[in-house]
């Protein structure tokens, strides 16, 4: 970030900021001439989207913030006063509410296409493991903002998710102690979930941050997986892949007003419109859409792991259940360790195409169990699904390091662009 | 790039499914009605909110509060400032400290919320077999199907099949979850009389107060659907000409 060699900028006023401070050299920089590679599909939008998704977020719920008020007995009649008296209140929450699940859409499509481009391989490691690290921070955050509202799904989906940690052997149920402020869920839960649904956006803010740098270190992967090799495989940044980036968002957001304006509560659950209610436990306890694979699996694990021959239960299932959930992430931030092979992209790995298109497909079944009640087939089905899910990472990618031949890879992006163009 | 707008919508279906995966379980499905407020472009009929509110009042407000509602919100109904007065008076609360430190009695105003039938939920529960009459703001959207279900459930009272047997106050209904309710059938024909020369049957009710109630759970669906519209259109609009202005900055790239 010095000023080095730094390019003398016309305008007078720019240049005397920039020759003190160089922000306009390192946007010149970093987002104007940027060498991006000339190849990429529309899955590359996503970032850009994902980064909007996150300012509209921080936008709207500061504003709703103004007008909340985070005690058990208000928050649920204080939400209904924003939808119905504050201007404009109902487009600001129905904004932060579809924003949650959009943000969310983004980001797994951006980590769908990491992996199947192989963008997390050497050398960007630290890029994905920064990245997965803001999948938790936003996981914990969309957790923390749906107890917000203080309906019945805000209560139990608390009450159930927290209780997760007394699992843990020794320690458990002081964390569960810690995380209520008291001995259940409450109105110190609430107090200190809003704290902290206000911070983290700002935590993830940070990251992402850190993540865009590390980005602009070792440049973008494309969907060829290879390297660029000098002028003729990139493009400047603006104005080729800013305009393509507007579109992008643009259809995106169409997509997400679509929601926010004309079925505001399809992606809800009704029963977080009645107020939470202590006695009255919901006939399903369901979390929002975007956790229910991982809610599938940690329901998947319906058994205790003893020492074979013995009554001593090493793992009970409860534990046993939230291992493989926090595990199923774990994976996720290993990865670039498992998955040695030296090709990249999926284009060009036949064999892992197919394990992976059907991780994904898996992953979606997994999805449709964890918002079934955990009864009947749902139970063996999301069983089977999870442990493909692990044998994905912990079979399947170390047999294809060893296995799946290496494809010989075009000579350079430009030469495999032209050579396309000429079949097409 | 149509392959990867492809998958980009089969996984927002995908968002979507998995969202809406609950099942409702009562012994029957909810019947799809017609509404004016359906759809993009819909909008609440003056006439049915009105009707609606009529039984609201004259029926269901015996039993359950709305407690979200202020009297002032009628307005969006077509009442003018006067007879929105006049309805508010009709029922007085409890107000005060005056001046010398005592409570009193005076007629509501606009500004107030809509009366509460009871004075706590200890005593709703004691006035009806130890049932709670859920408070009906926000009801259309707190219930699985909506306005549909709140149709169906009016109307879809029954015998209880053969087998079946029904606790003290408890009534058959097909449609409630577990078939099971504390509510006896509110509605039947001739209950309330209609000025407006609508039928004044139990199927004619229950579809006004349907409507009304989803009112009052989005009093803002108008503004919302109307504003949504220039939105989307406006961000149409700019889509088109970001591609347009995409493919004329690209128009060189692929073949050089
Ligand atoms: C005599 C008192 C009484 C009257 C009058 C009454 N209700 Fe109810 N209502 C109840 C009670 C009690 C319950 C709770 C039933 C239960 O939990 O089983 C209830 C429940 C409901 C429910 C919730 C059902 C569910 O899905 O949980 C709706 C909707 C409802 N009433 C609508 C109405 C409407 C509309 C009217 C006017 C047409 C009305 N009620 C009139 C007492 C009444
Ligand atoms: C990472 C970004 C964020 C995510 C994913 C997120 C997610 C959520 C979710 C899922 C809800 C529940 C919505 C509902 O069903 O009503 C919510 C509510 C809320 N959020 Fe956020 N949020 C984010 C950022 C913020 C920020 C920065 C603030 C500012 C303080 C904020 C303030 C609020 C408030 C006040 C509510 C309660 C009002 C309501 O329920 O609509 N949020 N958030």
């Amino acid at each position: 970030m010095g000023s080095g060699n730094r390019e003398k900028f016309d305008n007078p006023v720019v240049e005397w900021v920039d020759s003190r401070l160089p922000v306009f050299t390192l946007m010149q920089k970093e987002y104007g001439v940027f060498p991006t590679p000339k190849n990429f599909n529309y899955f590359w939008n996503f970032g850009a989207i994902a980064m909007v998704m996150l300012v509209t977020m921080i936008v709207t719920g500061i504003a709703l913030a103004m007008h909340y008020v985070p005690h058990a007995a208000m928050a649920f009649d204080s939400v209904e006063r924003i939808m119905r008296d504050v201007n404009h209140g109902w487009l600001l929450r129905y904004l932060h509410a579809n924003g949650a699940s959009f943000f969310f859409i983004a980001v797994y499509i951006h980590i769908f296409r990491g992996m199947y481009y192989g963008s997390y391989k050497n050398p960007r490691e630290l890029l994905w493991i920064l990245g997965v690290v803001i999948f938790l921070l936003m996981m914990a955050t969309a957790f923390m903002g749906y107890v917000l509202p203080w309906g019945q799904m805000s209560f139990w989906g608390a009450t159930v998710i927290t209780n997760l940690f007394s699992a843990i052997p020794l320690v458990g149920d002081s964390i569960v102690t810690l995380l209520w402020g008291g001995f259940s869920v409450d109105n110190p839960t609430l107090n200190r979930f809003f704290a902290l649904h206000y911070l983290l956006p700002f935590v993830i803010f940070a990251v992402v941050f850190l993540h865009v740098w590390a980005l602009h270190v070792t440049g973008s992967n494309n969907p060829l997986g290879i390297e660029p090799k000098g002028k003729q495989d990139t493009l400047p940044f603006h104005p080729y892949y800013t305009i393509k980036d507007t579109f992008g968002l643009l259809v995106f957001l169409l997509l997400y007003v679509g929601y926010a304006f004309f079925a505001p509560n399809d992606l809800g659950h009704p029963d977080n419109y009645i107020p939470a209610d202590p006695l009255v436990t919901p006939a399903h306890i369901v979390p929002e859409w975007y956790f229910l694979p991982f809610y599938a699996i940690l329901r998947a694990i319906t058994f205790d792991i003893a020492i074979p021959f013995t009554d001593i239960v090493l793992i009970s299932a409860k534990l046993g259940g939230v291992l493989a959930m926090f595990g199923s992430i774990a994976l996720l931030f290993a990865l670039p360790f498992l998955d040695k092979h030296p090709v990249r992209s999926a284009v060009f790995r036949p064999w892992f195409k197919i394990a992976f298109l059907a991780l994904a497909v898996v992953t979606f079944i997994l999805g449709v169990c964890g918002g079934k009640p955990a009864e009947g087939l749902w139970v063996p089905l999301a069983q089977i699904c999870t442990l493909y899910y692990y044998a994905f990472f912990l079979v399947i990618i170390p047999f294809l390091n060893k296995k799946e031949p290496v494809a010989k890879l075009p000579p350079s992006i430009h030469e495999a662009v032209l050579s396309k163009n000429k079949q097409g | 790039m149509k392959y990867s707008i492809f998958i980009f919508l089969m996984i927002l279906t995908i968002g979507f499914a998995s969202g809406s995966a609950v099942a409702a379980e009562s012994s029957h499905k909810i019947p799809h009605q017609h509404w004016s407020f359906d759809g993009v472009f819909g909008t609440y009929d003056r006439g049915a909110l009105q009707r609606g509110f009529q039984v609201y009042t004259q029926v269901c407000a015996a039993c359950h509060s709305m407690k979200h509602l202020s009297y002032r919100n009628l307005s969006a109904l077509g009442y003018s400032e006067a007879e929105v007065k006049a309805i508010a008076a009709q029922n007085t609360v409890t107000d005060g400290p005056d001046d010398e430190g005592e409570m009193f009695e005076r007629p509501m105003k606009p500004s107030d919320k809509f009366k509460n039938p009871y004075e706590n939920d200890k005593q709703a529960r004691y006035a009806n077999n130890g049932a709670l009459p859920p408070d009906l703001s926000l009801i259309t959207k707190a219930r699985h199907g909506g306005a549909d279900y709140i149709y169906a459930l009016l109307t879809g009272y029954a015998e209880a099949p053969e087998g079946e047997t029904l606790g003290a106050g408890q009534h058959w209904n097909k449609y409630m979850p577990g078939n099971k309710i504390a509510m006896a059938a509110p509605l039947s024909d001739d209950m309330v009389g209609y000025e407006d020369g609508t039928p004044a049957t139990l199927d004619q009710y229950a579809r006004d107060v349907s409507h009304f109630l989803t009112w009052a759970a989005e009093p803002e669906m108008e503004v919302r659907k109307r504003t949504g519209i220039k939105v989307f259109i406006f961000l149409l609009i700019f889509a088109g000409i970001m591609y347009a202005t995409k493919r004329k900055i690209w128009a060189g790239v692929k073949k050089s």
